[in-house]
């Protein structure tokens, strides 16, 4: 089984020389750390900034320079600076070339809700339903299951929907798996100790699996 | 043309209870903080506030939520503040959670002089509800509208008598957009400068969208998520 940490670097294996990627809150920003050194990669960030750079040191704190997440960010160089308009304009127009962001649920069509649960939670969508329903590109990485023992990769979402047929594949502790366009969760890889049963049973939707499922490598 | 003026509450004296303000920032960053605490000090209520967010309990339109002058909030993510989501949960404000892509792009529309945009987020989802539909290419975008405020109230850092602006860093998110975007713009800057002052082609926002500038006195400028690495430490 992998920790955050883990998800955080398989995605990473994801990640091409030349792109554009935009990395959502929690374990997408690890992501940033497992970008490998030889290749150019440049972070969006939809508050308005291409080319983001690591925490800084502390006592180096600007107020001014923040990341989508509100953490005190900095810039690398060739970094550009921009508005909220022209964020999403690059967003919307395919600019960007990977997306990547948690979810609640992802349905086997690739459906995405992560933005509210009716009665309990209110936090909002954020930049969330611009990205999915623009990027090309979409991968999420979550839990494979709830703190409830429950599914998050389901026939259809019960939560209220960030995006519609949008996710392309999903990496959770125990498995990658891409989301079909014809509908299913097609086992890829499982997580080093894990089962194609224990896939199975923490796999509520529709999946897919065929022949021998290697181990990742991380 | 004179529209400099002397403090945030001169800048503010004409905004009444029951108008639309849109307000600049992200998170804490970019905050039009004299602005803010004016209105707080003002009492105007009844306002709908366009903000991407709410602020915190203590700081930002957090403050404006806690004295009950908002009826209305219209913002893209709300997750920090806890008095928001008691009164969102009460049932006491009204809130419209929008994506942050419309929110911008709706600002720009205003400023642009267009009456509606067309996006795709938000397409199968409660935010399309009620909204009219329109494929272009095979691809379904949503009908949203122009914003229409009374005021835009934005931070800049540097701004000249004449009204040109110049933003620093991610403090400048949604102010220059919805500096275009207001029936009346006011813009509090960390430094007010003669014109000339300012090199025409760094200009972010140009003067002709800016009605009313002022000097901004004691920017606390709160860090939400305090963030930092050890020298050792890559990331």
């Amino acid at each position: 089984m992998l920790d955050k940490t883990g998800i955080a670097k398989r995605i990473a294996k994801e990640i091409k020389d030349g792109y554009y990627v935009n990395l959502g809150i929690g374990i997408p920003t690890l992501v940033a750390n497992y970008i490998p050194a030889d290749m150019d990669v440049v972070l969006q960030s939809e508050n308005g900034l291409l080319g983001m750079g690591p925490f800084p040191f502390e006592g180096e704190e600007d107020a001014d320079l923040i990341n989508a997440g509100k953490q005190t960010i900095t810039m690398l160089p060739g970094s550009a600076i921009f508005d909220s308009a022209m964020s999403f304009g690059m967003i919307r127009a395919r600019k960007v070339n990977l997306t990547i962001l948690g979810a609640m649920e992802v349905s086997e069509n690739g459906d995405i809700a992560n933005w509210k649960i009716p009665g309990k939670m209110v936090k909002g969508m954020g930049g969330a339903m611009d990205l999915v329903a623009s990027a090309e590109n979409i991968i999420v990485a979550m839990q494979h299951v709830n703190k409830a023992g429950e599914s998050k990769l389901l026939p259809q979402c019960t939560l209220p929907l960030t995006g519609v047929n949008c996710v392309k594949k999903i990496v959770t502790e125990l498995a990658v798996l891409d989301v079909l366009p014809g509908g299913g969760f097609k086992l890829l890889e499982r997580a080093p100790g894990i089962s194609v049963k224990e896939i199975k049973n923490a796999t509520a939707g529709k999946l897919i699996i065929e022949g021998e499922i290697p181990e990742m490598e991380i | 043309m004179n529209k400099v003026f002397k403090n945030a509450d001169e800048a503010i004296h004409d905004v009444t209870d029951g108008m639309t303000l849109l307000l600049g920032g992200f998170g804490l960053c970019g905050l039009p903080e004299n602005c803010i605490t004016a209105l707080v000090k003002k009492g105007v209520k009844d306002l709908t506030c366009i903000s991407n967010n709410a602020g915190v309990d203590d700081f930002g339109i957090g403050l404006m939520l806690k004295q009950r002058q908002v009826k209305k909030m219209i913002a893209s993510y709300v997750g920090e503040n806890a008095e928001f989501e008691r009164q969102l949960l009460s049932g006491e404000l009204e809130v419209e959670l929008i994506p942050q892509g419309t929110l911008a792009t709706r600002c720009m529309a205003a400023g642009y002089g267009m009456p509606a945009i067309f996006t795709p987020a938000g397409i199968g989802t409660e935010v399309a509800i009620g909204k009219e539909i329109r494929n272009f290419n095979g691809k379904d975008y949503l009908m949203e509208m122009a914003f229409d405020a009374d005021f835009a109230i934005v931070k800049a850092w540097k701004g000249d008598t004449m009204g040109n602006l110049i933003y620093r860093a991610t403090a400048r998110n949604f102010n220059p957009v919805m500096a275009m975007a207001g029936k009346i713009t006011i813009v509090e800057v960390e430094e007010l400068v003669e014109p000339g002052e300012l090199d025409p082609d760094h200009v972010h926002t140009p003067g002709i969208y800016v009605h009313r500038i002022f000097q901004g006195v004691n920017y606390e400028k709160r860090i939400e998520q305090r963030t930092t690495r050890q020298h050792d430490q890559k990331s």
